[in-house]
């Protein structure tokens, strides 16, 4: 079975410097996703036209909860779906071949859509680089987005996000872990590992 | 002719006593200053051994086996005869080929080669060979057998039994009943319906050999079942002894230790005819054996280049080497676990193969003025089997890899030796 | 499945599963504008046909190619290949030449494990069909379209769906590979045919047997048809063909004593008139042609899980096998 898609631990270090640090909280999220959803309307002078597409596995259910925000804000629901990018993937053939993730394109379409894709953490870009490639099998949307929760810098291509919620300097031998509640226990955003 | 004493063997795996080999002779308690000495300390001495069924594919198949390489490999398993089966190209159907045959054996000087003869014509199963010409012949031919095929034809083979009671030969019948294994593969089991390999029912053997029993008895002669690999089979000879028919049955070393198995690795080397059974029927082999139902030992040695073996199953040939491993197959399922003594080993695979082949300088007990017949088995070790390390041409050992005990160290034939150290001489 | 997929019973559960949902995100691809996936770029997979089956071939070629790899077909049938010997040659000459996969059919039996084993390729094997040994492929597609038909009403499973394989068994490699795969995934399978046609040693399979069809529609969640080929009968498993189509066929007076739910499939090519007909194979519960588009899906799955990454996905990697 497929070994499970995280980096393995730098975690032989002195024990004592290893602290986890929660980052952002509950409301830290709430307030971060809140405003985002108002960045994207403003962006794009409402919600016509787009459409919001989730990386699994946690860019889904934070694609889903920017969805109902917009809908309170604007009365309308806004086509929201899920985008898998494994088979896109420059590590593919790196690691034993991957569990297949759901791809849910809303009713619709994106052909000419503004598409944000929505992720909980940007790093390196290779992800983003990916969802593009996806996008582009599945149809040509008029533009574009890219919202994270979380920036934590260190990008290795020419990507970035028109939507953050906190950018969060962090080291490479640090770990960045969202937790969703659906997904998980509770709402949080948890850097493990001192910074060097 | 050097001679040799032969010092501290454990005679038929007895007592010690040393033994003079002068002459092509086999003396016992005399000295002799001049003769090359052999140290045989723990070493056991048999009879040189008798196979009473090899296939050493000459003429014919020189790429799979010779005469000449074929005997060297039965030299190396501690035998001095063999007898040869008849399915060469041409089939040895009249004197002349068995002639040739028997004139290469003494050429290469390896083993005395005893050639069997066709049945029928071709062993296509359906005219009579000229058995009595190869009775008449030089190679003095008593054993007859279509092996490779069954006589099928009920008539046929009441004809073959009754007219070789002219010259006292014994047909040798390869038990398979042709409908009931048309395209057969493996072993009829379980295994086979799991493997989607065509079945051989034990029935097949078995049908042929209860009326093979019958028909020996009718007509009052002598029959030799081969290669017996059922429990049922068996107990059908067990039954035909019981009714004191003249009937005797080999088993082959393969079917002592291998079961059908081995066959799910779909590795060719294990396909062979009869097919190997399942452990049920090893065991009632090994009971059949012991108690004397079956005979002999025999090989059924089966070499075959590696192009019919290294494909997929149903595309290769039936059959696997057996000479150089036989006695150690023996010494394994037979010898350690107490079924057999040593002396009972010379019985099995000397003087009852004999008996049967009506060999007359082969499978005399070890006595003083005996033909010098004798192998030096050394039973206390063990060793892996490698194909590669084989004197046959052939490579299809089924026991490839697999650890097996005891060694043949020395081989005399007429007093010469044919192995010396373990090693052709 | 190991580094190969050669026989249904290499599959655990969790293994099983993997392909199926794996197939089940893939079969949304056919729906795409784009049907194509990066996921094989640069890898090749070899058709390796020694018979005929125009079917099974090009499903494999479709699936291989909607997952972007280069796809070699190698006909061998009725070539001087149909002999032994040149399947070592055949495979050293794939070797040679570099492939990933090897998608083997075979009329022997156990062709592919030879492949396999006998260390001739480095390639992963994969078994289309050999002799009447196993389809393992072939059964993946089959548990799909239940599963997807009976999963919903079974709580995503087919643990304890009632499961007839109805025909000629004793030379169905389809049969072979269905038998020990839904007992895998939890299914009650019931294989019914004449005595003659049920292999020797069948007592001991993980299945149920029947000779009456009659008494085991009714219970049935999935009914399916295997082929019979009227040159069976020249070989004494049947009188004729009447007589076996009217003791073991699928006709639409049988058709109504099965559930409402119940699904009849069919691996095809089928012989209608003789185990099905027509009314039958055509009607609302027959899911044949949806097997055919699960076929592609199933196989994509395989090939992606086999291939896709840098090693197996499924079962032990390091391709040992018995």
């Amino acid at each position: 079975m497929p070994a499970p898609a995280t980096t393995a631990s730098p975690s032989s270090g002195v024990p004592d410097s290893r602290a986890d640090r929660t980052v952002l909280d509950a409301d830290d999220i709430s307030r971060a996703l809140s405003r985002i959803s108002h960045e994207i309307l403003e962006r794009n002078k409402g919600a016509d036209g787009v459409v919001l597409l989730g990386i699994p596995s946690r860019g889904v259910p934070l694609a889903e909860r920017i969805a109902t925000r917009i809908a309170a804000v604007e009365g309308s629901s806004v086509p929201h779906g899920s985008l898998d990018v494994t088979m896109y993937r420059d590590d593919l053939r790196l690691k034993p071949a991957r569990t297949l993730l759901p791809t849910q394109i809303p009713d619709g379409g994106i052909d000419d859509k503004v598409v944000v894709l929505v992720d909980d953490v940007l790093f390196s870009g290779r992800t983003i680089r990916a969802a593009l490639d996806a996008l582009n099998d599945v149809g040509r949307p008029r533009a574009v987005q890219l919202a994270v929760l979380v920036d934590r810098g260190h990008r290795e291509l020419p990507i970035r996000a028109d939507f953050v919620g906190k950018n969060l300097p962090t080291s490479l031998v640090q770990r960045v872990r969202v937790h969703l509640t659906g997904v998980d226990d509770e709402d949080a955003v948890i850097i493990e590992g001192a910074a060097s | 002719m050097s001679s040799f004493l032969v010092k501290g063997a454990r005679i038929l795996g007895g007592d010690t006593r040393d033994v003079l080999i002068r002459d092509g002779v086999l003396v016992f308690g005399e000295p002799d200053a001049d003769a090359e000495v052999i140290d045989a300390t723990g070493l056991i001495a048999l009879p040189g051994l008798v196979d009473l069924h090899t296939h050493l594919r000459e003429p014919g198949r020189e790429d799979a086996e010779t005469v000449l390489t074929g005997t060297q490999a039965a030299a190396m398993g501690g035998f001095t005869a063999v007898h040869a089966m008849a399915n060469t190209d041409p089939v040895a159907d009249t004197a002349g080929v068995v002639e040739q045959v028997w004139r290469l054996g003494r050429e290469g000087g390896y083993c005395d080669v005893y050639p069997v003869g066709a049945v029928t014509v071709g062993l296509a199963g359906r005219q009579l060979a000229e058995l009595g010409a190869m009775a008449d012949s030089a190679a003095r031919v008593r054993v007859f057998s279509d092996d490779g095929h069954c006589v099928g034809d009920a008539v046929l083979m009441r004809r073959a039994l009754e007219y070789v009671k002219a010259f006292d030969g014994v047909v040798a019948q390869h038990a398979q009943e042709p409908r009931l294994t048309e395209n057969a593969q493996m072993n009829e089991g379980e295994l086979s319906g799991r493997l989607g390999l065509a079945g051989w029912p034990a029935v097949a053997e078995e049908a042929v050999i209860a009326r093979d029993c019958l028909l020996a008895a009718h007509v009052g002669s002598r029959l030799h079942v081969c290669h017996v690999s059922t429990a049922g089979s068996v107990e059908l000879i067990r039954q035909a002894k019981a009714s004191g028919w003249n009937v005797t049955a080999e088993v082959t070393p393969h079917h002592l230790l291998l079961t059908d198995e081995l066959a799910a690795s779909y590795d060719p080397v294990y396909k062979v005819n009869p097919p190997l059974r399942t452990t049920a029927d090893t065991e009632a082999l090994r009971a059949g054996l012991a108690d004397g139902t079956i005979d002999v030992v025999a090989t059924d040695h089966a070499p075959h280049p590696l192009e019919d073996k290294d494909c997929e199953w149903a595309a290769a040939a039936f059959g696997m080497l057996g000479l150089e491993t036989a006695l150690s197959v023996v010494q394994e399922t037979m010898v350690d676990p107490g079924l057999l003594s040593w002396a009972d080993v010379a019985d099995r695979m000397s003087y009852a193969p004999a008996r049967i082949g009506r060999v007359s300088d082969h499978g005399r007990p070890l006595e003083d003025g005996a033909p010098a017949n004798l192998v030096l088995y050394d039973p206390s070790v063990r060793r892996v089997v490698e194909a590669a390390e084989s004197v046959s041409l052939s490579r299809n050992t089924p026991y490839a890899g697999m650890e097996l005990p005891g060694r043949v160290v020395a081989t005399f034939r007429h007093g010469k030796p044919t192995v010396l150290d373990g090693k052709l001489a | 499945m190991k580094k190969h997929l050669l026989s249904a019973g290499d599959l655990s559960r969790e293994d099983a599963e993997l392909v199926l949902h794996t197939a089940e995100e893939l079969r949304s691809l056919a729906d795409r504008p784009i049907k194509k996936l990066p996921a094989l770029r640069g890898r090749t997979v070899v058709n390796l046909f020694f018979e005929d089956s125009t079917r099974t071939r090009i499903s494999f070629e479709a699936a291989a190619k909607r997952l972007s790899a280069d796809v070699i077909n190698f006909s061998a049938k009725g070539s001087s290949l149909s002999k032994g010997e040149s399947l070592k040659d055949t495979a050293l000459t794939l070797e040679a030449m570099g492939c990933d996969a090897v998608v083997i059919r075979h009329g022997a039996s156990g062709a592919p494990h030879r492949l396999a084993n006998s260390g001739w390729v480095r390639a992963s094997v994969v078994n289309a069909g050999d002799g009447t040994h196993e389809h393992p492929t072939q059964a993946l597609l089959d548990a799909f379209t239940m599963w997807r038909h009976l999963g919903p009403r079974n709580g995503g499973t087919l643990d304890g769906q009632r499961i007839a394989i109805v025909g000629d068994v004793l030379h169905s490699r389809v049969a072979r590979s269905n038998a020990l795969l839904l007992h895998t995934l939890g299914a009650e399978v019931t294989l019914v045919a004449p005595p003659t046609l049920l292999p020797v040693g069948v007592d001991s399979w993980p299945v149920e047997t029947s000779y009456d069809l009659d008494g085991v529609l009714p219970k049935a969640d999935a009914v399916m048809m295997l082929r019979v080929q009227r040159e069976r009968m020249n070989g004494g498993f049947f009188p004729t063909a009447r007589e076996y189509s009217r003791r073991y066929g699928l006709d639409g007076r049988r058709m109504a004593t099965l559930q409402e739910h119940t699904i009849v499939m069919h691996p095809g090519p089928m012989v209608r008139g003789m185990e099905i007909t027509a009314d039958v194979a055509d009607s609302d519960r027959s899911v044949i042609v949806e097997q055919v588009t699960n076929g592609v899906a199933v196989r994509m799955a395989v090939l992606y899980l086999l291939l896709g990454g840098s090693e197996p996905a499924v079962g032990n990697p390091d391709g040992a096998d018995a």
